[in-house]
């Protein structure tokens, strides 16, 4: 039972912490909680059945199964990139210099119109992802099936590729600066909304892939599979502290594990009970999270 | 030159996974004569339009004014007593509901609009009186009457419970706080079988009685929620026009600098907070009354999300603006039924579209646009202020 709900807990966390990297970097860069972040996780899921059916019926599935997969990933992350970006510049560009309220309620409008969206165009039914990678093991009582550690892994391999692009690249370090002062970043030479562009394009990149990863996972996705998803990640982000990226893997792991014990020796009905209950403990109790600096108003 | 197809094209590319090859392709025709069309009406002259509706409505504003203005409500009022006269069934009830709406958004626009601090979990509140009512009354047997205040008072206790630890962080920070505690309410109503009935609700809701009589005609209920909605309305326009208005005003602009002016900003934001669920809770007492029937589904994240855009779209902070805006979103898509599917479509496009050319909403006031932007440096360079000043506790200047 603990081993089970240990590995089920590091499965949906790992892809917690995916989803939160990308509401950390945005908060971090404007301050804004990106609401849209949770369809566009969404929009990776969905984009991901789509392209795997077209894959399908094309025959490449069937005669080359990885090659499928991977070519279904790099589409669907490169087209959820693309919307983040191209949201960045309708919905929250023009509002840069708004008061704070403006863009979070415009980061709710998108939200509701890119569930309706894909709801209209796709119907309100849940889709099938079609089960690959079936089959796994045990250790002591738990299964682990192959999907898990291929779930695990890849999230880890793209945080660490994360990790080293913010801290060794020319563009990962302009991102740091913009973080820590737009206006000096920009003084100094870096095209700040070129690096806003960054962020969105990485976060939706990342948020996708957790998107399709649960996708297979789960086997069902619908439209608004997004809103609870994005809501969990935004815990997880503040849970390890709102604009730091180590912070955001560590919460989106913390909170898997808690949703996957408490479900498993509680209840699994309050299983997103948990998940709120914590984010409003974390945000009373600590409000700069586990790994984030402290935070002060500022005259 | 370029652009102008590009910008289409960019849209077909992204829209063809969902929407197929023909619905892609016939989304890139519309916007390529939009884009047609923008590039001889010139964008300039659509915000001037936008702007010429202000200007109407300023001027509208001014000769309202001029006329008595006690002597123009009291002709609204005259118009929508006798309005059921005039109505059939279905139009009543619909007219009900936007008086329920009308209620809620005027609570939450105490919060949003007067006091700035934003909540999303609004519905919670309202599902807090729906619930006490229902329970009350099929388990106890108390009166719509006693019920009305007890729910006000349940849901301005839980307002005063979340507000009390969370109004103390950022604004955002409410929101999301809010907002869990909204899913939090709606999976308890769910899940706690024995009490609530699960996702079956609570059926056989008394029906309010006043001296022997009976309501059980929809107009009965639209007498009702129509005092109810005027006495709100008239709270509302005194509490803004009061001492307490003044304060939370001054902590929307301000907050620190409300506070060194004296004013106890914890205290002023709790009781904006408990104040507008109160609210809530009453219009729950009367939702629970008028169905006779609650469940957790007409509790969800959304039912928030459409009173916040009633508020928003209407004109935050402006009580007229706020009544056009329930009007409007509960009204519009009962006479467009075949609009119903793109709904929410639309509301999610009018959000961002609002909030990107007219911010004040459809009735704002000219006081709140010069808030919403700033054109004053040193405004703009308060706005420009990143996490990061507030994280280092640094000063820009």
């Amino acid at each position: 039972m603990f081993l089970q709900q240990l590995i089920n807990g590091l499965t949906v966390g790992s892809v917690y912490a995916l989803i939160a990297l990308g509401y950390t970097m945005v908060y971090g860069i404007l301050g804004l909680i990106n609401f849209a972040h949770g369809e566009i996780y969404m929009i990776g899921a969905y984009l991901g059945v789509i392209f795997f059916g077209i894959f399908t019926v094309m025959g490449l599935t069937a005669s080359n199964l990885p090659l499928s997969i991977i070519l279904t990933f790099i589409l669907s992350v490169v087209y959820s990139s693309a919307y983040g970006y191209t949201i960045e510049k309708i919905a929250y560009r023009p509002l840069r210099h708004a008061p704070r309220l403006s863009p979070l309620i415009t980061a709710l409008g998108v939200s509701i119109f890119l569930q309706n969206y894909v709801m209209l165009s796709q119907g309100a039914k849940d889709k099938v992802f079609p089960s690959i990678l079936s089959g796994g093991f045990t250790i002591g009582n738990a299964t682990v099936s192959n999907l898990q550690i291929f779930i695990m892994m890849t999230s880890v391999v793209l945080m660490i590729i994360l990790n080293l692009f913010i801290t060794r690249t020319k563009l990962g370090t302009a991102m740091r600066a913009t973080a820590q002062d737009k206006k000096m970043a920009s003084l100094l030479g870096i095209n700040v909304d070129k690096v806003i562009s960054a962020t969105f394009i990485i976060g939706s990149g990342l948020a996708a892939a957790g998107g399709m990863m649960i996708a297979m996972h789960y086997g069902l996705i619908n439209f608004y599979m997004g809103y609870v998803a994005g809501l969990k990640a935004f815990t997880a982000a503040v849970l390890g502290g709102i604009g730091s990226i180590r912070g955001a893997m560590l919460g989106g792991i913390v909170l898997g594990l808690v949703e996957s014990f408490g479900a498993g020796y509680i209840s699994s009905e309050y299983k997103d009970v948990f998940a709120f209950g914590i984010l409003i403990l974390v945000l009373v109790f600590k409000p700069s999270g586990l790994l984030g600096e402290n935070l002060q108003e500022k005259v | 030159m370029l652009s102008y197809i590009l910008i289409p094209a960019w849209f077909v590319l992204l829209t063809l996974p969902f929407l197929g090859i023909s619905g892609s392709l016939k989304l890139g025709a519309v916007l390529l004569v939009c884009s047609v069309l923008v590039r001889v009406v010139r964008t300039q002259y659509i915000a001037s339009l936008l702007n010429l509706w202000g200007m109407r409505i300023e001027s509208f504003k001014n000769r309202a004014n001029k006329i008595d203005s006690r002597l123009s409500l009291g002709v609204i009022l005259l118009i929508l007593i006798l309005l059921p006269f005039s109505l059939n069934r279905y139009s009543i009830d619909i007219a009900i509901i936007a008086g329920i709406y009308i209620v809620l958004a005027l609570g939450l626009n105490i919060v949003v609009g007067l006091a700035g601090l934003l909540a999303l979990g609004y519905i919670a509140f309202y599902a807090v009186g729906a619930y006490a009512f229902a329970l009350l009354s099929t388990h106890y047997h108390v009166s719509f009457w006693t019920a009305l205040p007890i729910g006000g008072l349940l849901a301005g206790v839980f307002g005063l419970l979340l507000g009390a630890p969370t109004l103390r962080l950022r604004g955002d920070y409410l929101a999301i706080v809010t907002l869990g505690f909204g899913e939090i309410t709606r999976i308890i109503l769910n899940n706690w079988d024995t009490l609530t009935g699960g996702p079956n609700g609570v059926m056989d809701i008394g029906r309010p009685e006043i001296f022997g009589y009976r309501f059980n005609t929809p107009a009965a209920f639209y007498y009702l929620i129509l005092i109810m909605a005027v006495i709100t309305a008239i709270v509302v326009k005194r509490l803004n026009e009061s001492r307490i208005g003044r304060a939370w005003v001054a902590i929307r602009e301000d907050e620190v600098a409300a506070e060194a002016m004296g004013i106890d900003t914890t205290k002023m934001k709790l009781l904006a907070f408990s104040l507008g669920a109160a609210i809530a809770g009453v219009a729950g007492v009367f939702y629970a009354a008028k169905m006779s029937f609650v469940s957790p589904e007409s509790f969800t994240f959304l039912e928030s999300i459409i009173i916040l855009c009633m508020v928003v779209i209407g004109g935050i902070g402006s009580i007229p603006g706020v009544i056009l805006g329930a009007v409007v979103l509960i009204v519009l898509p009962e006479t467009l039924r075949e609009l119903q599917d793109y709904r929410m479509l639309v509301f999610g496009a009018s959000m961002v579209i609002m909030m990107i050319f007219r911010p004040q909403g459809l009735l704002g006031s000219s006081a709140r646009r010069m808030e919403l932007e700033p054109v004053d440096e040193r405004a703009l360079e308060h706005e420009d202020e990143s996490l990061y000043d507030i994280k280092k506790g640094e000063r820009l200047e």
